[in-house]
């Protein structure tokens, strides 16, 4: 809220500047974000007399002015038909910016220089005559800003009200908590009435139908209004808080909405059908043009203020087209009321419409101040607009607001704030809110908070007022008696974390992207229709298509942030993502969150052309996944298959993990076709893992093995297959031979070439003997290595080399 | 042939002696005395032409001779090795290094790891909850109903009616204190969503949560664990305020503000010139809270607060951009270590 120093300071006498001002609201809970000059443009605007007036020798209509501050003197040329000597004008200086956006600088104008500008009040913004000279009066002080020549000078305050400070909503609230703050009285504006009309009774009638939605309604009648323009006092306070000007009724109805936070609207009372009102709910789908010219759709639970014959407004929202003030108008019915706040939001909201009433209805205004509102509005339409006011007023108020007296505490205060203030520190603190505070037998208080002040219910708001009124620097700096807590310990987080760590060491950099992406990008992976991860959780209102749906996979996030470090020049690239998919969850209303991890790797083994290690292949990426399985302590029970390749992997080189037969991911490489969909050229090597699935499959606990005392006698196997043999078969079969000697296998060496042959390849295994209780013999080993080797031949079929 | 043998290897010495730290030379001298027509080999040979009782003396004599030879000949290569390149600096000590590779953690997680590592340490508890939640959890257990202003804080994301991606990680509170009897000392780090993207909003961003709940827990508290953790956060020196404000789930609430970390609290535009830079929001439990949960306000109280970690890296590392925690630029990872 924009909020003029000089109208605030109008209602509470303060010996303080803007910025203290500013400072001790924002330490009440009132965040200032900004002290700004009103008139910034002013400052290089000065009053100066002309003091000879001369023509410009190469220019008909400019004149050659000398003009003098006090102190010195400026040479002008300037073309307003009303410039004369002897008359104070301002002069703007070069470097001044006016409102118009106009950057003044010295010039030379045919061949005169120039040095400043004198101007219209127009140009300055302070006014709208652009006629001539602003002329300023004669005893103007000479040479000083023109704010403060002027005696204008403001300081406007953006003031952000949370949303349970409705009664913050107008320069009287904000005025009342300087007033509470600093401590000094608040004067509210005199309202005397002059009722020389007729009997309002018998000029109009309201009748609420819906009471629940409206509490009470309020309205006077004034006959005999001229329209016109405002006086400037009121324009001026309007545009400070930046309400435009419209004509002098509506004009009162913002003003007193910004002075005092009631929304107010004046209708012409000779639209009004049967000249009276009827406060009713709207037929569902009924239609209504708004008096900003759009025609709304209603609902069954939007509050309507109507005449005899129908809508002319939509309650605490905005007024119709069909009954609002216009320059023919001559009588005027004002309104003000109370309506339901969440009502007025739910209409708000529906009907897409938040308007200054909106807003303040739905934050709960004061339900005593409805009267006030109207009479200071009738006083002030009279004043700006002249007229006769009808006799009295209408006052229809269904349901009475009830004010809460609440029970404060002076131990329970200060054992939940952790303080020692004294009793009269708490009941100063809660008068100074104009709080109706009385003692107890028992030394605690009665507290009435005052009308206006609706989030006050309970003892804990007054709490809350007690704290931010004495201060919350004075409470002090405790610290909790803690109890030891022996909580679980989170594994599922531990050992995600510790993966990250191992990625990390892996060489693999970490990314967090959105958990949102575009369905299509999932088509993009080529899931079938039918696919789970094709029925993403959808967002009712995504900000984009490309960020519509959560994300069922990992991958096309970590393609896309492939793709744009490609586009930087981001060549080798080794990148990882440990985060949720979000799965639909069949008989659930909250989907399946799972984690994932992915790795992707492009690009060169080495990064550092000196030391090119050749590109990254399919052993790079499934080095990573026995890396990750390791951790998980799964190695010798993982398999790695053809079947059930998700679609985006390349069959050709790409397998699918089980462990215990379970599916638990993929590794290889993305197929060129889906990395052409993401604009990617360069092979991606692709690691994804379900981590949930792991978690859940992951082996015993790491146990010691003693580190043995006797030698190993290694024993090599080498035979020749074809091409696309299993080279880990012979290794998973050697495993399950269970020999107790056996400790290991490793491949050595792969050979293509010519003594193999064409499609052959040949297989160097190496088998690592040993007994932990003493040092085998040659012609042991020898005995067995055969007898194993014998098994492998005839198992595969094998030749041996 | 005793003294012949002294002979040569005195030769041998001298010649060894000349060669300095120059392996050619030295390796001549070798070839010279060791090689297989050399002086001491040729010796060596004569062997078997000796009477037999000599042969044992002067074998012996031989053997120690080659084997001082040898000696003095791997030293004097040694030392030649060492020296040369000493003298010549022909080895290139500036070469780059091959360092392993060695990836990077995001500054999202490490912030996350640090601010709950800190209060672990004050014996608080690390707990998760779902992202997409129900309505209930994220608005109406905190005390936010429906039709009710404080909704406008945070643009939300919807799935239905009844279920919206999180827009905060408050709803954990909620979900911890449903399942728990007080003492409760939580922090919950994640993800959260807001239907909001510009220079200073992205629609995803991460939050750390904070609940501590118990007999007599109160404002000071709250005060002295959330200073507390400024100082070992952003250093023991700078200046903490709390500021009240409003959050429907906290009663009374406040912001907390820390000094400006750029320009120490003289003002710059990071911190718009006021000094202070808001870092956490914070506030006692409201009783409204405790009632939906089941525990009885008169009996237990408490304190939450919920900081963004984006912010805090951000005024950590001086980063001046949002949006590039989520581009997710190898350059920018790749600096903070």
């Amino acid at each position: 809220m924009l909020v003029s120093f000089r109208w605030l300071t109008s209602y509470v006498d303060v010996e303080a500047s803007p910025n203290e001002v500013a400072d001790r609201l924002t330490m009440a809970g009132l965040e200032v974000e900004g002290v700004e000059d009103r008139y910034p443009h002013l400052k290089k605007v000065i009053a100066v007399r002309i003091t000879d007036v001369a023509k410009h020798p190469r220019a008909d209509r400019l004149m050659l002015c000398r003009c003098h501050d006090g102190s010195g003197e400026y040479k002008v040329v300037c073309g307003a038909p009303n410039v004369r000597p002897g008359i104070v004008v301002p002069l703007v200086l070069p470097g001044a910016v006016l409102p118009s956006g106009v950057k003044v600088g010295e010039a030379v104008i045919r061949g005169e220089k120039s040095e400043g500008m004198l101007t219209s009040e127009k140009e300055l913004g302070l006014g709208d005559d652009e006629s001539g000279l602003m002329i300023l009066p004669e005893d103007t002080n000479l040479g000083i800003p023109l704010d403060k020549a002027l005696s204008i000078e403001d300081t406007i305050l953006e003031i952000s009200i949370t949303p349970n400070r409705g009664d913050c909503l107008s320069i009287i609230g904000i005025a009342r908590e300087v007033s509470a703050v600093f401590g000094v009285p608040l004067k509210y504006p005199e309202i005397s009435l002059v009722e020389t009309g007729p009997n309002i009774a018998d000029v109009t009638k309201v009748d609420i139908k819906d009471p629940d939605k409206c509490h009470r309604y309020a309205a006077r009648v004034i006959f005999d209004v001229t329209i016109g323009p405002s006086p400037s006092w009121m324009r001026d306070r309007l545009e400070s808080a930046g309400i435009r000007s419209i004509n002098n009724v509506v004009d009162v109805t913002n003003y007193v909405l910004l002075e005092m936070g009631q929304p107010l609207h004046a209708f012409d009372y000779d639209l009004l059908s049967e000249h009276r009102i009827v406060v009713k709910c709207a037929e569902e789908g009924q239609r209504f043009r708004t008096l900003d010219g759009q025609d709304r759709t209603l609902y069954s639970d939007t509050l309507l203020i109507c005449d005899g014959a129908g809508p002319v407004a939509i309650g605490g929202v905005m007024g119709g087209e069909n009954s609002e003030i216009n320059p023919d108008t001559r009588r005027v019915l004002l309104e003000s009321a109370w309506f339901n706040p969440s009502s007025i939001r739910r209409t708000s909201k529906k009907l897409r419409m938040t308007t200054e009433a909106s807003y303040r209805f739905e934050r709960g205004i004061d339900p005593e101040g409805v009267i006030t509102a109207l009479d200071r509005a009738a006083q002030l339409i009279l004043q700006t607009a002249g007229g006769i006011l009808a006799k009295g007023r209408i006052d229809e108020y269904p349901r009475p607001f009830v004010r809460p007296v609440l029970t404060l505490r002076v131990d329970r205060t200060n054992s939940y704030l952790g303080t020692s203030f004294s009793r009269d520190e708490m009941k100063r603190a809660l008068q100074q809110l104009n709080m109706d505070v009385s003692d107890l037998d028992n030394g605690d208080f009665k507290v009435i908070p005052p009308t206006y002040r609706q989030d006050i219910t309970r003892e804990v708001d007054l709490t809350e007022e007690i704290a931010r009124i004495l201060g919350y620097d004075l409470i002090p700096t405790g610290h909790p008696r803690t109890v030891m807590i022996a909580h679980d310990r989170n594994e599922h987080l531990q050992l995600r974390e510790k993966l990250k760590n191992l990625l990390k060491g892996l060489g693999c950099r970490e990314l967090v992207t959105y958990s949102f992406i575009s369905k299509a990008s999932l088509e993009r992976l080529g899931f079938t229709p039918s696919d789970v991860r094709m029925r993403p959780v959808e967002l009712l209102n995504p900000l984009s298509e490309e960020q519509a749906v959560m994300r069922t996979s990992l991958v096309p996030g970590l393609l896309s942030t492939i793709r744009y470090n490609l586009d930087r020049e981001n060549k080798n690239l080794r990148l990882f993502e440990l985060s949720k998919v979000f799965l639909p969850h069949a008989g659930e209303k909250l989907p399946d969150e799972r984690y994932h991890l992915v790795v992707g790797l492009v690009g060169k083994r080495y990064p550092i052309e000196l030391y090119d290690a050749g590109n990254l292949d399919y052993s790079d990426i499934k080095g990573i996944a026995e890396e990750i399985l390791g951790f998980f302590r799964l190695s010798r029970g993982v398999k790695y298959k053809r079947d059930d390749l998700p679609p985006y992997m390349d069959k050709g080189f790409s397998a699918s993990i089980f462990v215990k037969d379970i599916f638990v991911g993929a590794v290889g490489r993305v197929h060129p076709t889906i990395l052409e969909r993401f604009d990617i050229e360069e092979p991606v090597w692709l690691l994804e893992l379900d981590f949930d699935e792991l978690f859940e499959l992951k082996g015993p606990e790491v146990r010691f093995q003693p580190l043995p005392k006797y030698p190993f006698v290694a024993r090599d196997l080498a035979v020749i297959a074809d091409e696309g043999f299993p080279v880990q078969s012979v290794i998973d079969f050697l495993y399950e031979l269970n020999n107790p000697l056996l400790e290991r296998v490793e491949i050595f060496d792969i050979f293509r070439g010519k003594p193999v042959g064409m499609g052959k390849k040949s297989v160097g295994y190496r088998l690592i003997y040993r007994d932990k209780t003493r040092s085998l013999t040659d012609e042991e080993v020898n005995k067995i290595h055969a007898e194993v080797a014998e098994q492998v031949v005839s198992r595969f079929g094998l030749q041996l080399r | 042939m005793k003294d012949i043998v002294q002979q040569i290897l005195r030769e041998a010495f001298e010649e060894l002696d000349r060669a300095n730290s120059d392996i050619k030379a030295i390796d001549k001298v070798r070839v010279k005395y060791l090689g297989r027509k050399g002086r001491l080999t040729e010796l060596f040979k004569q062997l078997g032409g000796l009477p037999k009782e000599k042969r044992p003396e002067i074998g012996k004599v031989l053997n120690e001779a080659r084997e001082q030879l040898e000696k003095a000949l791997g030293d004097a290569i040694a030392r030649a090795k060492t020296a040369s390149l000493e003298v010549s600096g022909d080895f290139d000590i500036t070469i780059p290094g091959r360092r392993p590779l060695v990836g990077r953690l995001h500054p999202i997680t490490q912030t996350a790891r640090d601010i709950c590592q800190i209060f672990v340490q004050m014996g608080f508890e690390v707990v998760e909850g779902p992202e997409v939640e129900l309505d209930y959890y994220n608005f109406e257990a905190l005390n936010i109903p429906k039709d009710h202003p404080a909704r406008d804080m945070q643009d939300t994301f919807y799935v239905s009616e009844e279920v919206v991606l999180r827009t905060h990680t408050s709803p954990i509170q909620v979900r911890v204190m449903e399942a728990r009897k007080p003492p409760i000392q939580i922090i919950a780090p994640g993800k959260a969503y807001r239907c909001d993207s510009d220079m200073t909003h992205t629609p995803m961003f991460h939050q750390v949560e904070g609940l501590m709940v118990g007999k007599d827990v109160s404002f000071a508290d709250l005060k002295g664990v959330l200073t507390l953790f400024v100082h070992q956060m952003f250093g023991p020196h700078v200046g903490v305020r709390f500021r009240p404000s409003f959050f429907p789930f906290t009663e009374p609430s406040a912001e907390v503000d820390i000094q400006c970390v750029i320009c120490g609290g003289k003002g710059c535009r990071v911190c718009s010139y006021t000094g202070w830079l808001e870092i956490l929001g914070s506030g006692m439990v409201d009783p409204a809270v405790f009632e939906m949960v089941g525990y009885d306000p008169e009996q237990v109280t408490g304190f939450a607060f919920g900081m963004g970690i984006e912010r805090i890296a951000m005024l950590r590392w001086g980063i001046d951009d949002l949006r590039l925690f989520f581009d997710n630029d190898v350059r920018f990872l790749d600096q903070f270590f």
